[in-house]
């Protein structure tokens, strides 16, 4: 489903990614996890093309996302994204927030984007709040909202860059759960997080990165229980702490 | 010194329809400064170079000339040069066609760095929450950034606004009759030149405040 081929990228001088190379196949979910600065968040930008690269190739259901000939917008809008801040449309209801690209990208009519936003918003357990602003909305909340919207595009993947990261803590598991129910639904995922609790749960594999590089690639039974290198033992150490 | 009030009360209905062509300037300026000032502001921010210098050009020119310069060049040159091509051997009265051309290009050139600092303000995580629904450039604009660009700026908008209906005095230099030519006319006429200076000046300030007061109130609603 997802392909990434020794992407490489630098800013400037600095190399953000060295020779990365992972593939996630469908219903698949994977967590990327490593310490600030090991370019996770860079590495999953470039998946839809939010960051660019400059060598090696990220392909997306066969298709190369850096390619001239690629309609990036087109095949944005099949894989969804849920970023650290929430980063909904603060001037649209809730409701709104989720029928806007529906509309405007996909094309469905008021009526069937609607439909769909409510039932994502029970799914949710937020269907009180539609005619609400994001304002009037916690952290967790919104982020629901957020995943909400990204699903309403009945993407193939889903992308998440640490999603939880901005929450305060009580917030944190209304939001797993919403991810925990994705996954066993057979949702492919890619997630960025610190939460090695969720990766426990649900996560198929897990990627460590350290200083733009992969640096473990393993199922997670096997990188919990024996990580292969000493940065990821470290890494684990100090996480698992609390 | 006496004070001698009383040409005024007769003169309203007269010195009303120069307020009548202030306002309609300071209108149309505002809107078409507002829709040019848009247009440039995302010339500006365009990845294309030729595309925001031209913008950046057209803003340079217009903040760096004071307006009663503008005024005279679009009096003087370019409106007459413009009818002789479209109308030739006619005359005709174009003195308010100026002043709306005028102010209005002037406007834009404000209007664009006050709406350019709108949309800069709206930070990029929204941009790219935008583009990862599958929206093009364009439509993030459109429909995500611009809305709230505007939100933000309204009051700045509305302030430059109060300030351009107190600049369209200066169509004094071109003989078209607003509000305080017609006021300084019957001044001048009745010798009370001082009475209605002041009272044209407390016409404005009356205005103004008030303008001013709404959008206060208008920037307390938003910040809450």
């Amino acid at each position: 489903m997802i392909s990434i081929r020794n992407l490489s990228k630098w800013y400037g001088e600095f190399r953000a990614l060295n020779k990365c190379s992972t593939e996630v196949e469908k219903g698949e979910v994977v967590v990327i996890c490593g310490p600030s600065g090991s370019g996770k968040s860079t590495l999953i930008k470039c998946v839809n093309g939010l960051e660019v690269f400059q060598e090696g190739e990220i392909l997306i259901d066969g298709v190369s996302v850096s390619a001239r000939k690629t309609d990036l917008p087109k095949l944005r809008a099949r894989v969804g994204m849920v970023f650290q801040h929430f980063e909904l449309f603060p001037h649209l209801t809730i409701l709104n927030n989720i029928t806007l690209a529906q509309c405007r990208v996909l094309g469905r009519s008021r009526k069937q984007a609607v439909e769909k936003a409510v039932q994502l918003l029970e799914m949710v357990g937020l269907s009180e709040h539609q005619p609400k602003f994001p304002a009037q909305l916690s952290g967790g909340q919104q982020q629901r909202v957020a995943i909400a919207r990204a699903l309403a595009m009945d993407p193939l993947a889903m992308l998440f860059d640490e999603p939880t990261s901005a929450l305060d803590p009580e917030m944190i598991n209304e939001v797993l759960d919403v991810m925990v129910n994705l996954a066993q639904s057979g949702m492919t995922m890619l997630v960025v997080t610190h939460e090695m609790g969720f990766a426990k749960r649900v996560a198929d594999r897990v990627i460590f990165m350290d200083r733009g590089e992969i640096v473990e690639d393993h199922p997670k039974q096997r990188f919990f229980e024996n990580p292969a290198t000493d940065r990821a033992r470290q890494f684990l150490s100090k996480i698992l702490t609390h | 010194m006496p004070f001698d009030w009383s040409s005024i009360p007769r003169a309203l209905p007269f010195l009303w329809q120069g307020m009548v062509t202030t306002l309609q300037i300071t209108v149309i300026a505002v809107l078409v400064g507002i829709l040019l000032g848009t247009l440039l502001a995302v010339m500006r921010l365009s990845a294309n170079r030729f595309i925001s210098l031209v913008a950046a050009a057209y803003v340079t020119l217009f903040r760096s000339v004071p307006l009663v310069m503008v005024l005279f060049w679009f009096h003087l040159i370019l409106i007459p040069l413009v009818a002789a091509l479209l109308f030739p051997g006619k005359q005709l009265e174009l003195r308010f066609l100026t002043a709306l051309t005028a102010f209005s290009l002037f406007e834009a050139s404000y209007y664009a760095e006050i709406i350019r600092a709108g949309i800069l303000s709206v930070t990029k995580g929204q941009f790219n929450a935008g583009l990862a629904l599958g929206m093009s450039r364009g439509q993030v604009m459109r429909l995500v950034i611009i809305p709230q660009a505007f939100r933000r700026m309204t009051p700045l908008l509305l302030t430059q606004a109060i300030i351009l209906f107190q600049d369209t005095t200066l169509v004094y230099v071109i003989s078209l009759d607003d509000f305080f030519r017609r006021a300084y006319n019957i001044g001048n006429r009745d010798g009370t030149l001082n009475e209605l200076i002041l009272f044209a000046g407390a016409v404005y300030l009356v205005i103004c405040t008030c303008a001013s007061g709404c959008v206060r109130q208008m920037q307390k609603k938003l910040a809450s």
